[in-house]
């Protein structure tokens, strides 16, 4: 059973089992989905990450046995939604050259050629697991062993906008320009994030995505690139 | 309608009750460090709650305002001048217009609220105007305030008639402050005695601290389970603690999530006091009850209300 547990005055967290897991994940998501729509006043952010939810609230305006209910009566349904019903949302990448300047090394770690790593990286359907570290910033799996090369021991100081990266075997796209460790294998002209967009994320927890290798050109031409 | 920025101070941003509701998509919530105070600043003019204002941090600014407004400045005791002339803390007044309000000393106290009639109407985004410093969000161009800047603000005919004086309701901390936390989420990451270590002695706030979060030095804990655990939720006031032992208090421009075991967390009511301290200041925890926890808050939101609904 997962475990129910207060973090100070104003937050619950719901611990599931410890590890990266598709299942576990589901559970999560299904359980903040389920508080969210519950609509409990005083209830001011949920945020499921691998294999936990967080309920933040207000203690003076929550009902917090409202609360407690909703989230044990979610806790008994079996439903864990592990298939996404949508399409993956398929984001297109340049890889290599300028735009992906660990290629290389990834496809030495893997004693494969650059395009097998491309090859493997967009084969594989990833599931987002959650989001978190900057603004719309996805982290997504499971990325082929062969190619789930650590990140670098001593991060970049600057990483750029939409570069895709590989951690071990988690994949994803920095929405922002920020310091960085993960192995950058290309470039997206897709912002995860955009503020001044009617839908300001490209990805939310439970999505499926799937990356498409774009040639330069393409990846130059792309409107909001 | 705007107040201009002749001199910036140290670091002033505009902050409102926080970013809250996106902590899901990796938004941080940022807001006042010390949120007690901001939403008394916003009281005292007869703001709501959530408007946005100015935090002051350590060195104050030196404002011009373009058109008369009442304003109230609470928090972190500064010595302040309206054109010249002694102006109170804790009390709304009216600055007419082209007066300037310079802050002067500070006497204690690392952080001061700014509140003005009618709030500052910069763009919100994710509906918030609060600053977001590492992601450049919110605020003026998700920066600090510079010289030259004008913040317009909002319309002030909408605004409570305003209450006279307030008395400070939670005393400033003179670089050392007592902290009551709750144990948890994951003090059973910890060995057995880590709580009783947490609490005692002091710990120092490294200079590596801002508004993300403060370093501290003092008492090292133990991990029975490693230092690594799988990313998870991060919340405002949580003791995080990585390899070295030595824990790390996040604070309003936190990231939403976090590899690190979290021993305790600060009680809401507590927050008021963690935000104003400074590097080099010291902090003793101790470990509280749930009911103390909720009485202080209690305690502190009754004397916000008794302004927030008193008659001028």
């Amino acid at each position: 059973m997962p475990r129910i547990i207060p973090a100070g005055d104003s937050a619950l967290f719901v611990e599931f089992e410890e590890r990266i897991d598709v299942e576990v994940n589901a559970r999560t998501i299904a359980l903040a989905d389920a508080v969210q729509c519950a609509e409990i006043a005083g209830v001011c952010d949920v945020v499921p990450t691998y294999r936990s939810v967080a309920i933040y609230f207000d203690p003076l305006r929550v009902d917090y046995d409202a609360l407690m209910t909703r989230v044990e009566h979610a806790l008994t349904r079996p439903e864990t939604r592990v298939r996404t019903t949508s399409a993956p949302i398929s984001i297109p990448v340049c890889y290599g050259g300028e735009l992906g300047p660990d290629l290389a090394s990834v496809a030495a770690f893997a004693h494969v050629s650059e395009d097998e790593v491309i090859r493997l990286h967009t084969s594989a359907t990833y599931r987002v697991f959650m989001l978190g570290f900057v603004a719309g910033f996805a982290y997504m799996g499971i990325v082929d062993r062969r190619i789930a090369m650590p990140r670098h021991a001593t991060p970049r100081v600057r990483v750029p906008l939409g570069s895709v990266g590989i951690a071990g075997v988690q994949t994803g796209i920095y929405p922002a320009e920020t310091p960085g460790g993960w192995q950058l294998i290309g470039r997206t002209p897709v912002k995860p994030f955009d503020p001044a967009r009617a839908e300001p994320f490209l990805l939310k927890a439970g999505d499926a995505a799937q990356f498409v290798r774009i040639a330069r050109e393409e990846y130059d031409r792309w409107p909001s690139a | 309608m705007a107040v201009r920025v002749i001199k910036p101070g140290m670091l002033t941003t505009v902050q409102d009750s926080g970013r809250w509701g996106f902590q899901a998509r990796g938004v941080p919530v940022a807001g006042p460090m010390d949120p007690f105070s901001c939403r008394l600043a916003n009281a005292l003019v007869g703001n709501d709650r959530g408007a946005a204002g100015l935090e002051i941090t350590l060195l104050g600014p030196e404002l011009e305002f373009e058109t008369e407004r009442v304003i109230a400045v609470a928090g972190a005791e500064f010595d302040l001048t309206l054109d010249g002339r002694a102006v109170p803390m804790d009390a709304p007044f009216v600055a007419s217009a082209e007066s300037r309000l310079r802050f002067g000393a500070r006497r204690r106290g690392a952080r001061a609220y700014l509140a003005i009639a009618g709030g500052i109407a910069t763009l919100p985004v994710l509906g918030s105007r609060s600053t977001h410093l590492i992601s450049a969000m919110g605020g003026l161009d998700g920066r600090a305030l510079r010289a030259g800047d004008r913040l317009v603000l909002g319309d002030a005919t909408h605004t409570r008639s305003t209450p006279p004086a307030a008395p400070r309701h939670v005393p400033l901390p003179d670089h050392q402050a007592r902290i009551r936390v709750l144990p948890g989420p994951q003090a059973d990451y910890f060995s057995a005695d880590s709580l009783d270590v947490l609490q005692s002695a002091p710990y120092v706030i490294g200079q590596q601290s801002d508004r993300m979060g403060f370093r501290l030095d003092g008492p090292r804990l133990t991990h029975a389970r490693g230092a690594d655990i799988i990313s998870d939720a991060t919340p405002l006031g949580v003791l995080q603690v990585p390899a070295s032992g030595l824990p790390i208090l996040l604070m309003a421009d936190r990231q939403t999530t976090g590899g690190y075991p979290k021993i305790a967390t600060v009680i809401t009511a507590d927050i008021a006091v963690a935000g104003q301290l400074s590097p080099g200041d010291a902090i003793s925890f101790v470990v509280c009850t749930p009911r103390e926890a909720l009485a202080a808050l209690i305690a502190q939101e009754r004397a916000l209300m008794a302004v927030e609904s008193s008659p001028s």
